[in-house]
């Protein structure tokens, strides 16, 4: 295809704005796909992803249009995969920013809006559902027009549902949006927007020419990760796999690549040919790294081979994923698992739980630390457990918050912000009724339960978004729990000091009340370092005798006392003391539950 | 268990009627019948013939228990004893109610050494709660009548943990009981066992009250150690052998339990363990008197006891006592490690005597003993 006639662009819009249906809409008018054969919102794949109304991992779709090729790029919706949709986005040159007549701007919108501005794209303003009866057409098209600086009267109105106005984008798509630069003589460069595994393909590579051609059987090579590989099969999505010889300047298309591990072929890397190299790969390319940690166990210990085969193979499509084997005295054999943000962790563990159908116990998350040691060495941890006893000082990762909310809950936004630790960004009047605030906040403050407190706080209407804002230094501390006098390694808690008595108060109160009376006193102590800050005892029990006993009763005394066994059996020990898994539970969750 | 080849020493007679069930009761009892009486001594006679080949030639114990022996009408009640064969102790469950000057005599005259007599509390309110017939006066009476003819061998049972039973009460039914001076004393814990009427009715306020009677067992121990009672098993009490002119009063019967002899058991529900095997016959009354009226052993739920499980019921009911267990041939069914744990928490003691290593609970290990059993057994 001439490259003049080639258009790339992605659709931005917040969950259930309508990218979807959009998407559905102009694969219907564009002809790639037959209504009657039309699965709805054929883009997201997978079930999951449905459910949640969120699109996991990009795919293009090629159509034509008016003699036009037109790729667009779908990006995932969700704060966790802002790179993820940077590299997609740097793959188009232009964008539609969909936003829902009757919700307005979101601040999710304002941040993929904000990545589209940044990377050069040109966007075209859409308002959806103008066909909903609360729909405020004129009042969004205003804020979208301020938010990108284009006119009211440049600002589409359509409705995905029932179609009216879909080809208007398609034609804006086409006046609008630049054809593709790149030079088509130059040693050719892709760029690797999305990538996933098939069990008898390998690796497949969505990629985007920026200058050059590729053509099948080449020998190619990832210029960041240095891997080394044949092209099997080039070829595109319309909306099934078309395969092609070529993919050329400017076009969009997946490659083939027959690796194994999709660890070897990141997001943001640069394809090129062994044969004719270019010299500088793209810019921009990152290492994502977790930032959000978490055991897993499976809640039976015999689960365990279970689990670590469903995470190599989760790890397979979803090069984020980080875990390692880790042991708890108290949960037994687990892994220590780090992903992107709450929701990648969210969807990774149901993902296990529905696809693998494992039952798993997740201990509450942490974020990642950096910790310098009095010897001068900075090293991060990723675990309460292993945040060492003497250290110089801890840093921790914060993020920008970036908040949109109805007026009437600012108040209550900023007063959860100042509770997290939050430091005041700005405030800014998006239109007469609603408001943008920014935050700086520590992560490890938002991964516990701040979207939930965020929703609950302002009945819903509230909508955030974030990015990481770097490492900051801060008073933390350790919190161990000990019971019987021996920690438990997996109720170990990294907490602002201000907060540690709280936090290591409610704890302590929390297993007092699961662990059942034992023999003994059993202490369960909070403590930083060997100082204790909470203290409550589990008194002994005084009498545990089966009453009668003669020649009829021994039957049933001996299996009564034989279940009794069975459920300490079940009880995990911790020194002397018989905890039951529901204690660990219930902490682990009250670590999880909202805070006062 | 037995020595073999020496035949069973122990001999356990049912007898189901009762004039009333107390609604805490779960055991296999009959209300009235009367009709009943003479067909059911029939048969306990024929199925005792039946199994006379397993019995030693001399038993040393026989338990009459129930229902309420003593509600047995009397002439059938004197013609089983007549017919059952001599031991040395020979002990019958009596509801105060039920025991006259007459039934007195009729049972020391038929070679009974031992009544236990069914007081339970001596608190009207209390007896009220646990629908028992019998009021304070009787149960004194009871034991009056047995002195009369000279028994020196009368046990009380006695329950705590009743309902709206206080401290106080508590205290006062065993100085009430302690006043009659019982050679011996059996203290139980009301359970709520299931399916009774009375879970029903107090399942919940006896699982409320948990709690406050939790010091109720530990009071009982203290105050009949202190009168001179031997504490000689979970829940019974003796008096001391310097203070009863060097008797051993301890119940014989009920050691061979806790001791793991065997021991035959006739009558409706009865268990006998015998040689490794277990069995409880029917408690259908009908079923029973049809297959002895045929010259049949009755129906019969049978339960293998395999040497493993012997040897666990050896440490589950050898740790009830007093007596340190020996050890020698149970090491399997005992956690040595359980056992060390045990011991560094001061709730048993591991010793070496003439019988070899021997394990006894220390006194909060028994106040603890079933979980103490449950951690031991391996």
């Amino acid at each position: 295809m001439d490259q003049e006639r080639i258009r790339n662009f992605s659709i931005i819009a917040h969950i259930d704005h309508g990218k979807s249906t959009l998407a559905d809409r102009i694969l219907e008018l564009t002809e790639a796909v037959s209504s009657r054969e039309m699965r709805e919102q054929v883009l997201d794949t997978m079930d999951l992803e449905r459910e949640r109304g969120i699109t996991i991992k990009a795919q293009a779709v090629r159509v034509h249009w008016k003699g036009h090729e037109l790729n667009l790029i779908d990006t995932p919706g969700h704060v966790d995969f802002t790179y993820e949709v940077s590299r997609s986005l740097q793959a188009c040159e232009g964008a539609l920013l969909v936003v829902d007549a009757a919700q307005g701007i979101e601040a999710q919108t304002l941040a993929n809006a904000y990545l589209a501005i940044e990377n050069d794209l040109e966007i075209v303003p859409v308002v959806n559902k103008i066909d909903l009866p609360q729909a405020d057409p004129d009042g969004t098209a205003a804020e979208l027009a301020d938010l990108v600086g284009e006119s009211p009267e440049r600002v589409l109105r359509i409705s995905a549902k029932t179609g009216e106005g879909v080809a208007d984008v398609l034609d804006a798509v086409v006046e609008r949006v630049p054809a593709p630069r790149g030079e088509p003589d130059a040693p050719a460069r892709a760029l690797v927007f999305d990538s996933s595994y098939d069990q008898y393909r390998g690796v497949v590579a969505f990629v985007r020419v920026v200058d050059g051609s590729f053509r099948r059987r080449e020998r190619l090579r990832a210029m960041a990760a240095g891997t080394r590989f044949e092209a099997e099969e080039l070829g595109f999505f319309s909306p099934t796999m078309r395969p092609t010889e070529t993919l050329g300047t400017g076009e969009v298309g997946y490659v083939i690549t027959g690796l194994k591990d999709v660890s070897r072929l990141r997001v943001g890397d640069t394809l090129t040919s062994e044969e004719r190299p270019a010299e500088a790969p793209l810019p921009g390319y990152k290492d994502v790294k977790p930032m959000v940690f978490a055991g897993l166990y499976p809640t039976d210990s015999d689960d365990y081979p279970e689990l670590r085969d469903a995470l190599e193979k989760l790890k397979l499509n979803d090069a984020a994923l980080f875990y390692e084997p880790e042991t708890s005295q108290a949960l037994g054999f687990g892994f220590r698992c780090g992903f992107l943000g709450l929701l990648h962790m969210e969807i990774v563990r149901e993902r296990l739980e529905r696809e693998f159908d494992l039952d798993l116990l997740v201990t509450a998350p942490n974020v990642a630390y950096r910790v310098e040691t009095p010897t001068g060495e900075t090293i991060e941890v990723h675990s309460p457990a292993d945040m060492p006893a003497e250290l110089e000082r801890i840093e921790e990762p914060y993020i920008n918050a970036s908040i949109i909310v109805p007026k009437e809950y600012v108040g209550s936004v900023m007063e959860l912000c100042n509770e997290r630790r939050g430091r005041y960004g700005s405030l800014e009047y998006l239109s007469e009724s609603r408001v943008h605030l920014t935050y700086e906040l520590p992560l490890a403050e938002v991964v516990v339960d701040f979207y939930d407190q965020l929703k609950s706080r302002t009945r819903g209407y509230a909508s955030f978004d974030y990015d990481m804002a770097g490492f900051r230094e801060a008073d933390l501390a350790r919190v161990d729990i000990l019971v019987g006098g021996e920690p438990v390694d997996a109720l170990s808690l990294i907490v602002h000091r201000a907060d540690a008595y709280e936090r290591g108060r409610a704890l302590v109160e929390r297993l007092r009340d699961e662990i059942p009376r034992q023999m003994f006193d059993v202490a369960i102590q909070a403590a930083i370092g060997s100082r204790v800050i909470a203290r409550e005892t589990v008194k002994a029990r005084r009498k545990d005798v089966l009453a009668k006993c003669y020649g009829g009763d021994i039957t049933r005394k001996r299996k009564l006392l034989e279940k009794q066994k069975a459920g300490k059996r079940r009880m995990k020990q911790v020194g002397m003391v018989e905890v039951p898994q529901e204690a660990f539970l219930a902490v682990l969750n009250l670590g999880q539950e909202p805070r006062r | 268990m037995t020595t073999a080849g020496d035949g069973v020493r122990h001999l356990y007679v049912h007898l189901p009627f009762c004039a009333h069930r107390c609604g805490y009761c779960d055991f296999v009892t009959l209300v009235g019948r009367a009709a009943d009486h003479g067909s059911y001594v029939d048969a306990l006679l024929a199925e005792l013939e039946l199994q006379r080949p397993v019995l030693a030639p001399r038993l040393e114990t026989i338990f009459l228990g129930g229902g309420t022996p003593t509600f047995t009408s009397a002439s059938e009640l004197a013609r089983l004893l007549a017919a059952l064969p001599g031991a040395e102790e020979v002990t019958v469950e009596a509801n105060p109610e039920t025991v006259t000057p007459g039934l007195a005599l009729l049972l020391r005259e038929h070679g009974v050494t031992r009544v236990s007599v069914g007081a339970q509390s001596f608190r009207s309110h209390l007896l009220a709660v646990l629908e028992r017939r019998a009021t304070p006066a009787a149960v004194r009476a009871a034991v009056y009548a047995l002195r009369d003819v000279d028994f020196d061998n009368i046990s009380l049972d006695l329950l705590y943990g009743i309902p709206g039973q206080s401290a106080a009460d508590l205290d006062r039914d065993l100085s009430d009981a302690l006043a009659l001076e019982p050679e011996h004393l059996s203290c139980y814990e009301l359970e709520a066992k299931q399916g009774t009427r009375f879970t029903h009715t107090y399942g919940n306020e006896l699982a409320r009250q948990g709690e406050a009677m939790e010091d109720y067992f530990e009071r009982v121990v203290d105050r009949l150690t202190g009168a001179g009672y031997r504490w000689y098993e979970t829940a019974n009490f003796c008096v001391r052998p310097e203070h009863a002119r060097g008797r051993d009063l301890r119940a014989r019967h009920n050691l061979a339990y806790w001791r793991g002899r065997d021991y035959l058991g006739i009558g409706i529900g009865a268990v006998s363990t015998v040689r490794g095997r277990r069995w409880r016959t029917t408690p259908r009354l009908g079923r029973y008197l049809a297959a002895l009226g045929r010259g049949q052993v009755p129906p019969r739920e049978l339960e293998p006891l395999p040497s493993s499980v012997q040897r666990r019921e050896r440490v589950l009911l050898g740790l009830r006592l007093d007596e340190p267990l020996v050890l020698r041939g149970l090491a399997e069914a005992v956690d040595s490690a359980a056992l060390a744990r045990l011991e560094e928490l001061g709730l048993a003691e591991r010793r070496r005597g003439e019988a070899g290593e021997t394990v006894a609970l220390t006194t909060r290990g028994r106040f603890l003993g079933g979980g103490v059993t449950a951690e031991l057994l391996a």
